[in-house]
């Protein structure tokens, strides 16, 4: 995930929808532009269960500022998983390098609370690298706070 | 993850500062409200001024005044200025790494350390501000209204 932001003068207004298939090219740029990896197939099949608003419960969505996709984010609500219950997960939000510090990345979290909150969910929860510290300063200054999880892994051998 | 003494009358104060940007605050007050030696605070003081976080006024009363930028400064960096945690390890500071129970106890040790260093570098000054405004917004209204 990559985020945040300042206000732009003469900036053209900011408007927060969701995803349609013409966006992909912005999006895989974008994503390509940060991770340095072209996600082609991924991305599609991303759109594919997640865009168009095919269910309430799935949310892809994009920040446009004139005719530019500036950002996007993608979440979900799950049901009963890790014990919880029901609850936002937001887990994919970029903002272009050139847009941040203008509040693309606040916008675009507000949108998708909204839309977790018209499925009844209260709680947003995300996973991060423990040294993605640009976008972990982000959601903290968003208010969100440790969660009670902790991620684990192992090697398969 | 224990932090000394001076790193917490630095982190007390700095936010102090912050959340007053462009007043000026004299050791005085901060030691009094943070029940700590004048002495040891003005150390701290002078160290976060070389810092470029806060610079002394001159004048009447003379104090300090804020002069970092609260969205951008983290826990971790003001931290930095007073020991270094970022190489520190479980297994150096509690358990003896020659037996095979102290480098497992040091490695645990040592996730526990990781998780609060990336909290300290994931969480500026702005954000510390936000996080005292909830909480004291939550304490008033929790706090049962009374009639006269």
């Amino acid at each position: 995930m990559t985020v945040p932001q300042k206000p732009g003068a003469d900036a053209p207004e900011l408007r927060v929808r969701p995803v349609e298939a013409a966006d992909l090219g912005d999006v895989i740029a974008i994503d390509a532009e940060i991770t340095g990896l072209e996600k082609t197939d991924y991305w599609y099949e991303l759109f594919h269960r997640y865009g168009g608003g095919r269910t309430r419960q799935r949310l892809f969505l994009v920040a446009e500022s004139g005719s530019v996709i500036q950002g996007f984010i993608i979440g979900e609500v799950r049901d009963w998983e890790f014990g919880s219950a029901p609850c936002g997960w937001v887990f994919g939000l970029s903002v272009r390098p050139g847009a941040r510090l203008a509040g693309v990345g606040t916008r675009m979290l507000e949108a998708i609370c909204d839309g977790f909150r018209h499925t009844g969910v209260s709680k947003v929860r995300t996973l991060l690298a423990r040294d993605d510290s640009l976008v972990l300063s982000f959601f903290r200054s968003q208010g969100m706070m440790a969660a009670p999880f902790i991620p684990l892994e192992m090697d398969l051998d | 993850m224990k932090l000394q003494k001076s790193t917490s009358l630095a982190l007390y104060s700095v936010l102090e500062f912050a959340a007053n940007p462009g007043q000026q605050l004299s050791a005085a007050e901060i030691a009094e409200k943070y029940g700590a030696s004048i002495h040891h605070l003005a150390k701290v003081l002078r160290e976060l001024g070389r810092a470029g976080l806060v610079e002394s006024a001159r004048g009447v009363g003379g104090g300090y005044r804020f002069s970092g930028n609260a969205k951008r400064l983290t826990l971790m960096d003001v931290i930095e200025l007073f020991e270094d945690i970022s190489t520190r390890t479980g297994e150096s500071d509690e358990f003896d790494g020659s037996s095979e129970v102290g480098r497992a106890l040091g490695a645990v040790m040592e996730e526990v350390d990781e998780i609060a260093k990336a909290t300290f570098r994931s969480i500026t000054l702005d954000t510390m501000l936000k996080l005292i405004e909830r909480q004291r917004r939550g304490a008033a209204e929790a706090k049962p209204s009374v009639q006269a």
